[in-house]
């Protein structure tokens, strides 16, 4: 079954992107998305300190998605930064 | 009780282009069981560090044996969050991802630290921990057990989808045997963890009575 769901995505293989949560978010993800990832090889990895291109963009992907996330009830609040079991982790 | 794991990965490409291929690692053939991708959370804090939170949707994938165990109503899909802190100035990245659904069947949080290897600079090393736990009453042992080897099966398959993604990315082809050979491997871990796993549950659920 394995063999089979690779050969399914081969065919279209580099035109595959990922979708969002959000149905309706998935253009406005991968549009922010080809920003961030310019953006980031481009600018932040070499120290470029000028600002973020693309904080337009996020602000459009960020209204859509979260509105999707309240909508399917996915659990998200209150959950700290890299905050989980810290009693565990620390060993 | 908790599994704890441990391990270090080697990606034969630089830091930079290894948290390049980080932020494209989705979708690739060893990651079909991703359904979707979002990034919830971004900001570059005073010390310019990039801190990032992603939101994944997997399938969830209870084997058979073990989903006659489990309630009729539990959702197929699972939710999974994944933080990360990108500094730049020291050349580090650091992970955080767990699961924020059926955390109390079983619950999987991974830490990783991505770093230049000391051996050789243009490669990067990747300090893998993992704790597995379960609080299912009478399962525990047998779904940690299944936790953990899917957990290993499945850093087998991270590591193959970031060699196919940095592959790609450098311009070469990558080797459709290497997806044939990561299949074949997948499917012998399977078969033993489902073996063991499934003699754990016959043995608890002989014990207690539960569902």
């Amino acid at each position: 079954m394995f063999f089979i769901c690779y050969s399914q995505t081969v065919y279209g293989y580099s035109a595959l992107k990922m979708n969002s949560v959000g149905e309706g978010c998935t253009e406005l993800k991968r549009e922010y998305d080809q920003c961030f990832n310019r953006w980031f090889a481009e600018k932040f990895l070499k120290g470029d300190r000028s600002g973020d291109p693309c904080t337009e963009m996020f602000k459009k992907y960020q209204h859509c998605v979260q509105k999707a996330i309240k909508e399917k009830d996915i659990p998200i609040d209150g959950v700290e930064f890299m905050g989980p079991n810290k009693e565990k982790r620390d060993r | 009780m908790v599994k704890y794991f441990a391990c270090v990965g080697l990606l034969k490409s630089s830091w930079d282009q290894v948290c390049i291929a980080f932020w494209e690692r989705y979708p690739n053939p060893y990651s079909n069981h991703v359904l979707t991708e979002d990034i919830i959370f971004r900001d570059v804090t005073p010390s310019n560090r990039l801190v990032s939170r992603r939101l994944l949707t997997k399938t969830n994938r209870a084997p058979r044996w073990m989903e006659k165990y489990l309630p009729v109503t539990m959702a197929r899909h699972a939710y999974i969050i994944e933080d990360s802190i990108v500094d730049p100035q020291n050349r580090t990245m650091t992970t955080l991802t767990w699961n924020i659904s059926h955390a109390r069947m079983m619950s999987v949080e991974e830490r990783c630290e991505y770093r230049i290897n000391p051996d050789n600079t243009s490669w990067t090393e990747i300090n893998r921990e993992a704790w597995i736990s379960s609080n299912l009453y009478g399962l525990s042992r047998a779904i940690q057990e299944f936790g953990l080897a899917r957990f290993k099966t499945s850093v087998a398959k991270t590591m193959k989808g970031f060699e196919y993604v940095l592959a790609k990315m450098q311009g070469d082809t990558p080797s459709r045997t290497l997806t044939e050979q990561a299949a074949e491997r997948a499917r012998e871990t399977a078969l033993v963890a489902k073996e063991k796993a499934k003699g754990l549950a016959s043995q608890a659920h002989k014990k207690h009575q539960y569902v």
